[in-house]
């Protein structure tokens, strides 16, 4: 059992303690079905409110609406639906259950990994229902199945990435309670203040600005235009490297932070 | 490759919280094999030194080594000699033992069919087998510890960290799980234990710490450590309490000591030769002093640490049998 004792943890086995981390996360999902209540709910219930509240002053009637407001909707949920992994994370780190994983010869970031990973579970649950309720309300994209997936994938990479941000609040919050609310703050104006719901020229010029620069406005045209073209445009590849970056960065600081107390 | 012979050696380890010394300065030396004892009250500062020798938290001075690797340095290396059972239960409370097990397992590295078998065997070690597939909610505190060493030992660590191991636990449970404890070093692992309960640490220890306000305050054998108090502990009681002063001025007089009186017809006194009993008692059967009970004691570590820690007692630092 001694005889070989290692320095260091090797990319491979990082990976592979990081799935066993989701398959964790995943038994719990299973067991608490009632987490998954937000992502499912929320989907449903804002697509139906938005399309039928906005549709017909923004664009003359709901189902001309839907290919602009399907894509906010989905990325404005799928945002939220990341913003749990925080809450979560907060919670599950404040039980014993860590002081034993902490304890082990484990990368240290397979717990976090693992935990993000399992939450893609929910990605895939809202991009699902968001769709289905376009497609029930009268949504046909032009590019057709394949570009309803490929926009599904993008949008769920998106929030796999940036959900690192909360999982960052959620390592460094004092309680969990603090991280929805700081979570909630950034949140908000990024998915209001973009191109989500309303056509960013109708904007005072400050507002139309942040719109702009946004990454959520990128996102949101990379989909529509997978969507409607079945192309990848310039708002494809940037919403892609601004998530690879946020990702990037916030893991990296995740970590550092999950580990700073520890030896 | 051959593990130091030394499991733990600590060196001025300190651990600040804000302005509060949690840990003063700590000094420790651990043989491999054997059970060593840190026995102290309540925010002693117990926890807080085995959460840095098991590298959970940074020490803020002084260096500790486990088998000679450092827990700062080195501490993926000390991850794999050690297990750890912290003192509220370190599993997962929504899923069920076996997959408790498997998990753990799986993260030290097992595949599937190993995690699978490990968990099983360790279920059946620790009697849980009936429960385990239900989630952990519904099980007992006894269960869960039982539980939470298991996890403990999947990797059979050559050393074994356990805090409190049976703080909030029936008597018997108690008794189940020192005889587990026992077994462990049977087996060749070193167990560290911290306890606030004078006979777990007298029971199970070969050698015991005594910490108090952050500072081992005195080290050694449970006979060394009663050995500091000095004296064996004299106690009788006389048949009829009309004797008492007689009897009282005898014994004070036999002993060279200062005797006290507790309730109407006992006198306790300390002892430095136990010899001097059978002159005493003669002395008493001269002066027609009849009798009811008669005991000497060696002190017990409740009494060892009351002399150490300055007197000062708290309702809750001993067991009551």
């Amino acid at each position: 059992m001694n005889n070989n004792l290692s320095r260091t943890i090797s990319p491979a086995l990082t990976v592979q303690q990081s799935l066993v981390m989701a398959y964790r996360g995943l038994l719990k999902v299973r067991r608490t079905p009632e987490q998954l209540i937000d992502v499912t709910l929320q989907p449903i219930l804002f697509t139906l409110m938005f399309a039928y509240l906005f549709g017909g002053a923004i664009a003359g009637n709901v189902h001309a609406y839907l290919p602009i407001i399907i894509p906010g909707i989905l990325a404005q949920t799928i945002l939220t639906g990341s913003v749990a992994i925080g809450v979560n994370l907060r919670d599950d780190m404040e039980k014993g259950v860590f002081d034993r994983f902490r304890s082990l010869p484990v990368a240290r970031i397979a717990p976090l990994a693992g935990a993000l990973i399992a939450d893609a579970i929910r990605y895939v649950i809202v991009t699902v229902l968001t769709f289905s309720m376009g497609y029930i309300m009268g949504l046909r994209p032009h590019a057709g199945i394949i570009g309803v997936l490929e926009a599904s994938c993008l949008v769920i990479f998106f929030a796999w990435c940036t959900s690192w941000i909360f999982a960052f609040f959620g390592v460094i919050a004092k309680t969990a309670s603090g991280v929805q609310g700081i979570s909630m703050m950034i949140l908000f104006p990024l998915t209001f203040l973009s191109n989500a719901f309303v056509p960013v020229n109708t904007l005072p010029k400050p507002l139309k600005w942040f719109a702009e620069v946004n990454p959520v406005s990128h996102l949101v045209n990379a989909i529509r235009t997978l969507l409607e073209k079945g192309t990848t445009s310039n708002d494809f590849w940037l919403s892609i490297i601004g998530a690879l970056v946020i990702m990037v960065v916030f893991s990296f600081i995740t970590v550092k932070a999950y580990t700073r107390k520890a030896a | 490759m051959k593990l130091s012979e030394v499991a733990v050696e600590a060196r001025g380890l300190v651990k600040v919280f804000g302005q509060f010394h949690a840990v003063d300065g700590v000094d420790l030396h651990i043989p491999a094999g054997g059970i060593y004892g840190v026995l102290g009250p309540n925010g002693a500062g117990k926890t807080t030194t085995i959460r840095m020798l098991a590298t959970l938290l940074k020490p803020d001075g002084g260096s500790a080594k486990i088998f000679g690797y450092d827990v700062v340095k080195d501490n993926h290396i000390v991850r794999q000699l050690i297990g750890l059972t912290g003192q509220y239960a370190s599993v997962d409370e929504k899923l069920s033992a076996t997959e408790n097990l498997i998990i753990f397992s799986r993260l030290l590295g097992l595949d599937n069919r190993e995690a699978k078998r490990r968990a099983k065997e360790l279920l059946e070690e620790f009697d849980l087998t009936e429960a385990a597939k239900r989630p952990l909610a519904k099980y007992s505190g006894g269960m869960r510890r039982r539980l939470d060493l298991a996890a403990s030992l999947i990797s059979q660590p050559a050393l074994l960290f356990l805090d409190e191991p049976t703080t909030g636990l029936d008597p018997r449970t108690r008794i189940q799980m020192w005889n587990t404890i026992r077994r462990l070093v049977k087996n060749g692992s070193t167990v560290v234990l911290t306890t606030q309960y004078l006979d777990e640490a007298d029971q199970l220890a070969d050698r015991i710490a005594v910490i108090d306000r952050g500072k081992v305050i005195a080290e050694g054998t449970p006979d060394q450590l009663k050995a500091k108090v000095g004296t064996a502990s004299l106690e009788l009681k006389l048949s009829e309490d009309e004797h008492l002063h007689h009897a009282k001025g005898i014994i004070q007089r036999l002993l060279q000591v200062e005797v006290h009186v507790a309730g109407n017809n006992t006198i306790t006194a300390p002892m430095q030769d136990p010899e001097v009993i059978t002159d005493l008692l003669l002395a008493l059967r001269n002066a027609r002093i009849g009798l009811s009970a008669v005991s000497v004691k060696s002190p017990t570590l409740d009494e060892v640490f009351l002399t150490l820690t300055g007197q000062q007692t708290q309702p809750n630092y001993s067991y009551e049998q």
